[in-house]
């Protein structure tokens, strides 16, 4: 026998071995995550009823359900959008097209990186500190705040990399009309690329959707319907962390059922982005 | 010239639109100032007050008003030490799975289902965690811990104690489910990078599947792999509610990790709530800045790495 | 001296006009890198010039000062004097969207804006007039025509511009530089990139627009060059070799360079 062929039946194991480790941990991991999800379906289900979503969240003994949670929620969402997109689309279009390689610009984008991964309390601690103790009350424009500054270097991110991905010789065309910059970048380059930008918008709602921690500190949750945005408000992640730690099996029930939705909710926001990207790769 | 005019007049919005875009970047740059910033601001007088040994002291007594960091700070990072140990190999081992070996097929399906999983908010397993989990840590996992491991020499220390579900290794174990998907889907897109060209010219001199994975797969995505992974550590570090249902909120170290205990982000999210202004809410504000440090460090060592490494290939 | 060039088709009387734009002493620097040294020319007004000459030569530089494109971009520099109509273009106080509404730039890459066809010729125009929708559909159409394309889109005019073919999409990109009433035009290698029923409609379209408008092309296609132009630049090595009616460039050629050049010892 050859050297090599004397090696082979070693090698062979070892492949083995590695190969059984491989499907182990797949098997591991994907069943992990099945019971997860598996427990969320089962017992949020259960909790599914109009009452969910016609009544406010109520105390133990009286009927419920989680209208004023899922309304302040989409409210907070929404500031969080409202304030967040405008900032993370222009940040993200200065770093493509003013700032490039510039030191400021290599500053801001090491800086968003950062945020993107920051713990989202320390965040919460930070518009606490800015918008709640000045002010002197917790409130959802507080939370709205939080979120955006969550949900804003998604944002530049996936503008910044977009507006590159525009080429050059379409700019070039736009400027030999006599174009000015922001012209350029507002019809020509928003427009090639709009899908993807909006594609970075929502995925920054369903993570903005997913928050609890920085809610906290900021909105602070309310058992009664509000759409003030001035004063404390409920969303879903925050009556989710307080009926799960509640001793009452009906309020744990609507933990359960509104973890379900929050979930739908945001995996719906993730699939509409993939399909939206998937289009954009098709062109 | 009419031209001019017509070209003139679309000057200011020209520039008022540079100087939103500057704006926005600068606004990036001015929150994080902004974080930092408020964050010392609050702490400051716990600092203050207890200098450098908050670092390492684990008193946390509201009414005595006498606070430690240690207790914290040791949880965090065993949880997300135990929850990395767990998660690394076998995101990489998903990730190896679904570029080799899967069935093709199946490869973009569970490659989607993956990355719709890393979305999931982590309330989500918080709340898992403490409804299945935990029972089955204190009814079958802890037990079995105590009575094996709990009585080899040298690590036994770390398996002792009442098996109450609740505790480190349970927070821990809960973690590494939670960064699970986001480590195998960019240990995935990373590894999708490699040219088939590579991959099949080692194929085509007999190498085994492992190999190829070891030998050309690993090295030539070291930077990424490293790079997410390390992303998977802050986002581990920072990460509150898939732990605090489960870590126990004690205010003592232990040394067995089946004991309770708890990290910066759960102690913040219980504690807050009814800390009275002054130093208890000053010291839980100097966890924060503590946290806020740690991870600012890990992201920033993450990019350094990068960076050197990218120059180097 | 006579070659295979100027037997196949009858080149072009260039006929005595005042000079559109006048070069004088331009030096061009890509950072360090000198680029174009020292190079004098002259375009006439209604005429075709034609800057030929090796890959590298500077041709390209050259046409993309005229319209200060490279403004686009930093590290990038002009020296010396460019005259459009007794103004030097090259002054740091001038307004460039003004310049380039009035010297116009097609690229070797047809570039349709993502927009309808319709839009991407109404786009330019609104920039600098307010037209009521009659006159933009009047404007539109008459574009559309001087660059041939009318008939073969008249029924589709809220297609969007990237479903055309690539001869179609560049024949838009004409329409949409004619639109707006330049009074140059520079052509970069117009053609290159488009098969050969397409280029021959773009060399008729060409020699159609030069009574009304001046023209440079870049080519590096000589024959190309003697079928359409009235002048003719040789360039090389960022010189400016050899400047003179074609007929002269081609069939007697002072310079030696020149003569390799055209007689395909070279490039």
């Amino acid at each position: 026998m050859t050297a090599a062929a004397a090696l082979y039946p070693r090698r062979r194991a070892r492949n083995f071995i590695w190969t059984v480790l491989a499907y182990a941990a797949t098997a591991l991991g994907l069943t992990m995550l099945a019971i997860i999800l598996g427990t969320l379906l089962w017992n949020g289900f259960g909790g599914l009823s109009l009452d969910v979503f016609t009544k406010n969240t109520a105390p133990p003994g009286v009927v419920g359900g989680l209208l004023n949670s899922i309304v302040g929620s989409i409210i907070m969402t929404a500031v969080g959008l409202a304030l967040g997109a405008p900032l993370g689309i222009m940040a993200g279009t200065y770093l493509a097209e003013y700032g490039a390689n510039s030191r400021l610009a290599m500053v801001v984008r090491f800086i968003n990186d950062i945020l993107l991964s920051a713990p989202s309390i320390i965040v919460g601690l930070f518009i606490y500190e800015l918008l709640v103790v000045t002010v002197g009350h917790f409130s959802a424009l507080a939370g709205g705040v939080a979120l955006a500054v969550l949900g804003a270097p998604i944002m530049v991110r996936t503008t910044e990399d977009m507006l590159n991905l525009v080429p050059n010789s379409l700019r070039e065309a736009a400027s030999a009309l006599g174009m000015p910059r922001s012209f350029v970048i507002r019809n020509v380059a928003y427009r090639a690329v709009a899908s993807g930008i909006i594609t970075g918008v929502l995925l920054a709602i369903a993570r903005m959707t997913g928050e609890t921690a920085p809610l906290i500190f900021t909105a602070l949750g309310n058992s009664l319907f509000t759409v003030d945005p001035r004063g404390p408000m409920s969303a879903l992640p925050l009556i989710i962390y307080e009926f799960a730690r509640s001793p009452y099996a009906e309020q744990q029930k609507l933990a359960w059922t509104g973890a379900l939705i929050l979930t739908f909710a945001v995996l719906g926001l993730s699939v509409m982005a993939r399909a939206l990207s998937a289009t954009i790769k098709q062109k | 010239m009419d031209r001019a005019r017509a070209l003139g007049r679309l000057k200011f919005s020209d520039s008022s639109f540079r100087l939103f875009a500057l704006g926005a970047a600068l606004l990036v740059l001015v929150l994080l100032l902004g974080v930092m910033v408020s964050l010392f601001v609050g702490a400051w007088p716990a600092f203050q007050e207890f200098g450098i040994g908050f670092l390492f002291s684990d008193a946390w007594s509201p009414p005595r008003e006498k606070f430690g960091a240690a207790t914290a700070i040791y949880g965090t990072l065993v949880t997300s030490l135990i929850a990395m140990l767990i998660a690394v190999p076998v995101g990489l081992g998903i990730a190896v799975f679904l570029t080799e070996l899967c069935w093709l097929p199946l490869r973009r399906p569970i490659g989607v289902a993956i990355e719709l999983l890393a979305g999931i908010p982590s309330i989500i397993y918080g709340i898992w965690g403490v409804y299945y989990f935990r029972p089955v840590m204190q009814a079958y996992i802890q037990p079995f811990l105590i009575n094996t491991l709990g009585n080899v020499p040298l690590i036994g220390f770390l398996f002792q104690g009442p098996p109450l579900g609740y505790g480190v290794l349970t927070a821990g174990l809960v973690l590494a489910l939670m960064i699970l998907p986001f480590i195998t889907a960019v240990s995935r897109d990373v590894f999708d990078t490699v040219p088939a060209v590579l991959k099949e010219a080692a194929y085509g001199v007999g190498a085994t599947t492992f190999e190829v994975v070891g030998n050309i797969v690993i090295p030539y995505t070291r930077v990424g792999v490293i790079g997410g992974v390390m992303l998977a550590l802050g986002r581990a570090l920072g990460e509150t509610m898939a732990v605090t249902f489960v870590v126990g909120n004690a205010t003592k170290i232990q040394s067995s990790i089946l004991a309770q205990g708890t990290t910066i982000s759960a102690m913040i999210a219980n504690q807050f709530a009814d800390a009275d202004p002054g130093l208890f809410t000053s010291s839980l504000l100097a966890l924060g800045f503590i946290l806020f440090v740690i991870t600012f460090l890990v992201l920033a060592a993450a990019r350094f790495m990068l960076a050197r490494l990218e120059l180097k290939t | 001296m006579s070659n295979d060039i100027t037997a196949q088709a009858p080149l072009r009387r260039a006929a005595a006009t005042k000079e559109k734009v006048v070069v004088r002493g331009l030096n061009f620097y890509y950072g360090k890198t000198h680029a174009l040294k020292d190079v004098d020319l002259s375009l006439y007004e209604g005429q075709v010039t034609a800057f030929i000459g090796p890959s590298g030569c500077g041709k390209s530089t050259l046409l993309r000062v005229l319209n200060r494109m490279y403004d686009l971009y930093p590290g990038q520099r002009a020296e010396g004097e460019v005259m459009l109509d007794g103004e030097n273009i090259l002054s740091p106080s001038l307004d460039l969207n003004l310049l380039r509404s009035r010297v116009g730039m097609v690229f070797q890459k047809p570039t349709p804006f993502p927009m309808t066809i319709y839009e991407n010729i109404a786009f330019g125009v609104r920039l600098y007039e307010k037209l009521p929708r009659a006159e933009l559909d009047a404007r539109v159409e008459s574009s559309l025509r001087r660059a041939a394309l009318w008939t073969e889109v008249k029924d589709k005019l809220n297609a969007s511009g990237l479903s055309l073919s690539g001869g179609q999409q560049q024949r838009l990109c004409i329409a949409r530089t004619v639109a707006i009433s330049p009074e140059v035009i520079l052509f970069d290698e117009p053609a290159s990139a488009l098969d050969p029923i397409s280029t021959a409609k773009i060399e008729e379209l060409i020699d159609e627009l030069s009574g009304d408008y001046t023209i440079a092309i870049v080519t590096h296609n000589m024959q190309q060059a003697a079928r359409v132009s009235h002048y003719t630049a040789f360039m090389y090595l960022g010189e400016m070799v050899e400047f003179a009616e074609t007929n002269a460039v081609f069939t007697a050629p002072r310079d030696k360079r020149t003569q390799d050049y055209v007689t395909g010892r070279f490039g």
